[in-house]
């Protein structure tokens, strides 16, 4: 009995809640990947960009919940999602004419072109910040949990309870189909496999009659479109706020990079890597040990690896360890 | 020729700005406006070297200047001795311990080969080294935090005056960019620009959760200063006389005796703000143009001259037989140096340290938008630069509130669109910043102040 107690109380605290983070992560870090990979630079908007495509679905769930439109159980969030895409996808080809086009007609290094994806994170971040403010939004409603501590507890007659909330569950959904579909685009369609062709291999590519404009403005569409679910389902799951998806900027390039950047495979798993990484270091294992170890050699600490303030830097040190051994990445990118 | 007088012009324009903002608003805005113009310009020198004269991206920034305030912190807060005598010994253990590991490694790395034996080691080494760490510093930690934790619970400084921290805190950023530098400068330019934005991310994670070392998030606030209180000027002979002198024609005016008593407190207090001021401005006047000069001569000189050639063109640098790795150790270990210059500059004049207040948008990405303003490879711009883009960082709110104004003149007063545009202004300097830094790059990608490269 203790050992189920003992993986039950992995399962709440670590497993689920990385599972869900992690498939957050995932999304944002296969549009960095691509982008990397197909116009090969830095994406220094990613996070923000996150923000804006979550900000317009907000603001279409708060039209919705006016106009009296919810799902029942389900987050009325979901059905504004296609319209933020809408959006997004408008903001990301405008932007791509109006800035990012000249460049990449100059052909300027990748470091000018990551310079000017910071001149955009400037103006994005600024037109959320004007729109919705800088302050924490919730906009969940529906059903909250689908298994409840308590239940489960009395379910199973066990003393770890275990909760799954409805939104990690909507996650992990949205993204397995998200992901199947765009790897089946990738990888089965002309179009992608236009696309990775001339990730692969510019001139060549170009050679064969494939044409770029096209390729490019698909690019952005799959950014705009990742980068609303994402944001949307992380904000769901905890909240919204700019500053911090600015922020998840960070973990997000790390996943890309650990995954391999320039390979959408290798940035999915880089997700879940980056996230069960953040919680297995962070997590005080001291229950757990308590449920497995006989009662005389009960540790006293909290057996804690690093405080939970130290979750961002966690990523950040897998990063620096993966560039340092494997600079392509665990799941082999681009060779740097 | 035509180049200087660019450059003269362009520093009169903003020098005059500074001067209106006096006459318009108040002195005593002019003058921090330029003191922070100061300290933004030295970063931006810092930045310069490493993105002008050698090509390399560095957006850890924001660590380097949060190091050189940790720098100004220990060296200037007094020693807490109670602190020291519960924990100091574990920690300077803690210290020998962390350099043993690192000799250690260095070690295996020296003797053998590279293998995945080789790596196992080095990684038994690290963790068997952590949890020796852990238990060493864990109770002295926690006894050290214990300490008066109000108001110190940290182990506390030297006791120097803080004009010293200036040096160490250039001592503490190089000493961290040789450690990012020897991990990460083999990167490609935008990978390096991701590591040490991570990496600087790490550094302020650290500065503000290990409260022994430096309050953490509690702050250390009342830092000594180098220059005088106003509350001491205030009670001082000489600087009331120097008052009235300076206002003798205000004064005059009034006859009444109690009226001009009152006056001249009046103005002794916004004097004597304005005369502290005045100091920093002119410490800080003084560090940046003995890092103009030297950096400067370090332009033109045959070193200079390297350092262009190996950012121009590395492979035919190194060709010519020139050390391409050392030399851009050597310039990210300088630049983030003077950066750190920087950071012990901002808390100085700040007399507290927030490590809760570095954010990479402001200490990084704005550190960015100056040197590519003002121009990057041209230390006359990047000075500029950051006087330019402080000076609208700090003004955008109310230019802003007068183009709302005006674009808004045909709406009501309680329109809700207008509120809110008001409400948001503080926001509209990043739009600001975004759309410069974007319309610099696009119509003039040298910057405002180009790189000139003198014809020999």
């Amino acid at each position: 009995m203790d050992f189920i107690n003992a993986i039950v109380l992995l399962l709440n605290y670590i497993f689920v809640p990385a599972l869900s983070y992690g498939s957050q992560l995932a999304l944002g870090a296969i549009f960095v990947s691509l982008i990397y990979g197909i116009l090969r630079f830095a994406y220094f908007t990613a996070g923000d960009l996150m923000s804006f495509g979550t900000m317009f679905t907000i603001l279409f769930t708060w039209y919705f919940q006016s106009l009296g439109i919810s799902l029942g159980v389900l987050p009325t969030a979901l059905l504004a999602i296609p319209f933020g895409i809408m959006i997004t996808i408008l903001y990301v080809l405008v932007k791509d004419k109006l800035v990012f086009s000249y460049y990449r007609f100059k052909k300027s290094p990748p470091v000018m072109l990551a310079m000017v994806s910071i001149g955009t994170m400037f103006v994005t971040q600024a037109i959320v910040r004007i729109i919705i403010g800088p302050f924490d939004r919730r906009f969940f409603d529906g059903e909250k949990f689908i298994l409840k501590a308590n239940e489960f507890k009395e379910m199973t007659g066990l003393n770890e309870g275990l909760t799954i909330k409805s939104t990690q569950v909507i996650t992990l959904f949205v993204t397995i189909i998200v992901v199947s579909i765009l790897f089946w685009f990738l990888n089965k369609t002309k179009t992608g496999k236009s696309m990775r062709a001339y990730s692969d291999n510019e001139d060549l590519a170009l050679l064969s009659g494939i044409d770029p404009k096209r390729v490019v403005m698909i690019t952005w569409i799959i950014a705009a479109i990742l980068a609303t679910i994402g944001g949307t389902l992380y904000g769901l799951d905890k909240s919204f706020k700019p500053f911090t998806y600015f922020n998840n900027m960070l973990p997000i390039f790390a996943a890309a990079i650990v995954g391999g950047i320039g390979n959408p495979f290798g940035a999915f798993l880089g997700g879940y890597v980056i996230a069960f990484s953040e919680i297995l270091v962070t997590y005080a294992y001291r229950k757990f040990f308590i449920y497995l170890l006989p009662e005389s050699i009960e540790p006293d600490s909290l057996l804690q690896l690093l405080s939970t303030d130290y979750k961002f830097a966690v990523s950040f040190s897998i990063l620096v360890v993966v560039l340092l051994f494997r600079p392509s990445g665990i799941f082999k990118g681009k060779i740097i | 020729m035509r180049n200087n007088r660019d450059v003269i012009l362009a520093y009169s324009i903003m020098l005059g700005l500074i001067i209106l903002v006096g006459f318009l608003q108040s002195w005593s805005i002019a003058l921090s406006i330029l003191c922070l113009c100061l300290i933004s310009a030295v970063m931006t020198m810092g930045a310069n070297i490493q993105w002008g004269y050698a090509g390399l991206i560095n957006f850890g920034i924001m660590g380097y200047t949060a190091l050189g305030g940790l720098a100004a912190v220990l060296v200037s807060v007094p020693p807490v001795r109670e602190a020291w005598q519960v924990g100091g010994l574990n920690m300077i253990l803690c210290a020998l311990l962390i350099a043993l590991m690192v000799f250690s490694v260095r070690f295996i790395i020296k003797k053998y080969k590279k293998s995945n034996k080789r790596n196992y080691g080095i990684a038994a080494v690290i963790i068997v080294g952590l949890i020796f760490l852990r238990l060493i510093s864990g109770p002295a930690i926690e006894s050290i935090e214990a300490v008066n934790p109000a108001t110190t619970g940290f182990l506390g400084g030297m006791g120097f005056p803080i004009l010293f921290s200036w040096i160490v805190g250039a001592f503490f950023a190089g000493g961290l960019a040789y450690v990012i530098g020897k991990i990460a400068l083999g990167l490609r330019a935008d990978y390096l620009a991701i590591a040490t934005l991570l990496i600087s991310e790490i550094v302020i994670a650290v500065i503000k959760h290990e409260d022994w070392l430096s309050r953490g998030v509690k702050n250390v606030i009342g830092l000594k200063r180098p220059v005088p209180y106003e509350i001491d000027l205030q009670n001082k002979e000489w600087f009331i006389d120097l008052v009235a002198r300076f206002n003798q024609g205000t004064l005059n005016l009034i006859t009444d005796a109690l009226e001009k008593e009152q006056m001249l407190k009046q103005l002794v207090i916004e004097g004597s703000t304005v005369f502290v001021k005045l100091c920093f401005a002119g410490l800080f006047t003084a560090v940046v143009i003995i890092l103009l000069i030297v950096t400067q001569k370090a332009l033109y000189s045959p070193w200079g001259r390297m350092m262009r050639a190996i950012r121009d063109n590395e492979e035919a640098a190194n060709a010519m037989g020139k050390n391409v790795v050392k030399q851009h150790l050597l310039i990210f270990v300088l630049g983030s140096a003077i950066v750190g210059i920087a950071g012990a500059m901002m808390v100085t004049y700040d007399g507290l340290f927030t490590p809760g207040s570095y954010r990479p948008m402001r200490y990084t990405f704005l550190i960015w938008v100056m040197v590519i303003v003002g121009g990057s490879g041209n230390n006359f711009g990047a000075v500029l630069g950051g006087f330019a883009v402080w000076f609208l960082w700090i003004e955008a709110a109310p230019i802003a509130l007068f183009l709302i104004n005006f674009f808004t003149t045909g709406l009501e007063e309680t329109n809700v669109l207008r509120l809110h545009l008001i409400d948001s202004i503080p926001y509209f300097r990043f739009l600001m910043m975004g759309i410069g830094l974007l319309l610099i790059m696009r119509y003039r990608p040298k910057g405002i102040l180009p790189e000139k490269i003198k014809q020999v």
